[in-house]
């Protein structure tokens, strides 16, 4: 008998510690999807951020490095300018990449640091308890934002795809939705040309998934999926933004 | 051996790369402006790595990931930015990550001032971050000492996988003396590769994990750090000790501040008083056993000299003291250097009995 579904090489057969219905587990087995394909597990480095996805700690079978919050590209960017050979990749959430780690995640997508960043967008703080994030949306209720988060004193909902593709050093710009088996696809094969990228010299890559957080959304798994279609995927526009062929730098 | 004419900070620089740094990454700030500018033009002819990063944390941060490859790396700023590090080294600490951290102290807290000041001495040696972790801390007070301690900083940061600091301020930093430089040493990153990152051609093993975060283990891996910093005390102190046999009064500084205390204490022998000098090369491990073996009676008192007000130092002579031999603390801060003529006749001041003991 043949196997037709397998777990990917770079997961390891422990239980996901993430909540029922979350799409973090969707996002970890596409890229280790892609891990295989390419054949680099090898030579992969994964830099761990600080939130729900530091879990990864007990289901990569990879070498990771945890980091501090936001820090992720300049931990990758130590590592990557020493280790030019490997394939050097972060995956920050929504807290870690546009809140704390603003100034991290701009200077090494100015740089043009040859590194991919993996970006799952959720609109709330999730580890902490659902506390209201740059990118929670207007109206969105968090635990620091009662009744829903408000334009006067907090803003607007942070665009990172938006705010990125103004440089022009990085190479691939993506904002993809986990909500759909299409959106899914896109996000595996968005994901395979920002590693492909690295792999190639190209420069920096930077890939949003949108995904969801049913548990501090106090949705079930699909109310949370209803939410993204309805308000999410509204004011998050999934598309390209960039997708540059030539290396930075030539 | 090479001998060359070097400023502190450029000697420094130049030192690390002979030890093998091929990483630096760091951020602009007085007085300690001269590390990053040799690094920028010099770890290029060896094959090295410079970054200048965003920030003094995205500096850190960029050490953390060079030196989980094996590779050495190291950062520097001055008190303003070590604050900002400090999350930095702490994880590094927790994350058993070796590295060299560069402090050119200035005057402080806040902005403080550009000038020379030992205002760091606390920070260094009680809390480089949160959690409790502790670096050994060397304090070269010469060019050739700052040489010589950098040259050495990283085998014991590999040794024990803890990041290590050297202290100097922006006196000793701007300062030109002649220095012998060591030969170069080739890094061998490949020696640390039972823990780091990035298999190599031909290498196969399991996965490696290196994380600041601990879910069981972390008592365990507190305990360890506990018994690393009492073996520390027991076999890495280093300390220079002048004219203790016969001395009543006993001079103590480390650094800057510890050039002038030994002229001070030099001057005042030749016209027969008996005084010594305890200088701390190493500020953690401190060298508590220098103090302890002073015996009350002989030792009329004990005279803290530092460029810190108030002494920070002090706190840890004064619980190195046996009972019965009194502090006194003198000083500057801010960047007011300390003078020979003045140091001295505060010296003569506290032997007179003029002045109170710190309390």
């Amino acid at each position: 008998m043949s196997e037709l579904y397998e777990r990917p090489k770079s997961i390891l057969p422990n239980a996901s510690s993430y909540c029922p219905g979350c799409l973090h587990a969707t996002a970890t087995k596409i890229i280790a999807e892609v891990i295989d394909e390419l054949g680099v597990k090898d030579k992969a480095i994964y830099v761990l951020p600080v939130g729900c996805s530091t879990q990864g700690l007990v289901s990569w079978d990879l070498d990771i490095i945890g980091s501090a919050h936001g820090r992720a590209p300049a931990v990758a960017t130590g590592i990557k300018r020493c280790r030019p050979d490997c394939l050097v990749f972060c995956y920050q959430g929504d807290g870690d990449l546009a809140s704390i780690g603003l100034a991290e995640i701009m200077s090494a997508a100015n740089r043009g640091e040859n590194i991919t960043v993996i970006y799952a967008n959720n609109s709330i703080f999730g580890m902490t308890g659902g506390q209201m994030a740059p990118t929670t949306l207007i109206g969105q209720k968090a635990t620091t934002a009662v009744t829903g988060r408000q334009l006067l004193g907090t803003g607007y909902p942070l665009k990172m795809c938006e705010l990125i593709k103004e440089l022009d050093a990085p190479r691939l710009v993506v904002r993809c939705s986990l909500r759909t088996p299409a959106g899914i696809k896109k996000a595996r094969a968005s994901i395979l040309k920002g590693f492909k990228n690295q792999l190639e010299g190209k420069g920096f890559s930077f890939i949003e998934l949108l995904t969801n957080c049913p548990t501090t959304w106090h949705t079930d798994a699909l109310g949370s999926l209803d939410f993204m279609e309805k308000y999410t995927e509204k004011y998050f526009e999934c598309r390209t933004f960039t997708d540059k062929e030539e290396r930075f730098g030539e | 051996m090479e001998k060359r004419f070097m400023k502190g900070c450029e000697a420094l620089a130049e030192a690390a790369v002979r030890a093998g740094v091929r990483f630096f990454a760091g951020y602009p700030i007085t007085p300690q402006n001269e590390i990053p500018e040799y690094m920028s033009r010099r770890l290029p002819e060896v094959g090295g790595v410079f970054v200048q990063g965003e920030s003094e944390i995205a500096s850190v941060n960029m050490v953390y990931g060079a030196a989980a490859t094996g590779v050495r790396a190291m950062t520097s700023s001055s008190g303003p930015g070590i604050s900002l590090k400090c999350e930095g080294i702490s994880y590094l600490a927790a994350a058993r990550i070796p590295a060299l951290i560069v402090d050119v102290s200035r005057g402080g807290p806040g902005l403080g001032s550009i000038q020379p000041a030992q205002s760091d001495y606390l920070m260094a040696t009680k809390a480089l971050g949160h959690g409790g972790h502790r670096l050994m801390v060397f304090a070269p007070s010469t060019v050739q000492e700052i040489v010589d301690l950098t040259y050495s900083a990283h085998d014991f940061a590999e040794r024990d996988r803890n990041p290590v600091m050297i202290l100097i301020d922006g006196c000793l930093g701007a300062m030109m003396e002649s220095v012998a430089l060591p030969e170069m040493r080739e890094p061998k990153p490949e020696s640390q590769s039972g823990w780091t990152l990035g298999r190599r051609e031909g290498e196969t093993r399991g996965a490696h994990l290196i994380s600041p975060i601990y879910e069981a283990g972390l008592e365990g891996l507190n305990r360890q750090f506990g018994e690393r910093t009492a073996r520390w005390q027991k076999e890495d102190v280093m300390v220079e000790e002048l004219y203790l046999d016969d001395a009543e009064y006993v001079l103590t500084a480390y650094g800057m501040a510890a050039r002038v205390a030994r002229q001070v204490t030099e001057d005042l022998r030749r016209e027969g008083y008996k005084v010594g000098l305890i200088r701390p090369i190493t500020l953690f491990p401190f060298p508590k056993e220098s103090f302890r073996k002073l015996v009350p009676g002989t030792v009329k008192g004990v005279i803290d000299i530092e460029m810190a007000i108030p002494g920070q130092m002090s706190e840890d002579v004064a619980a190195s003291l046996p009972q019965g031999i009194p502090l006194y603390e003198y000083g500057h801060s801010g960047g007011v250097l300390l003078d020979d003529a003045d140091t001295k006749a505060a010296v003569l001041d506290i032997i007179s009995g003029n002045k109170e003991a710190r309390a």
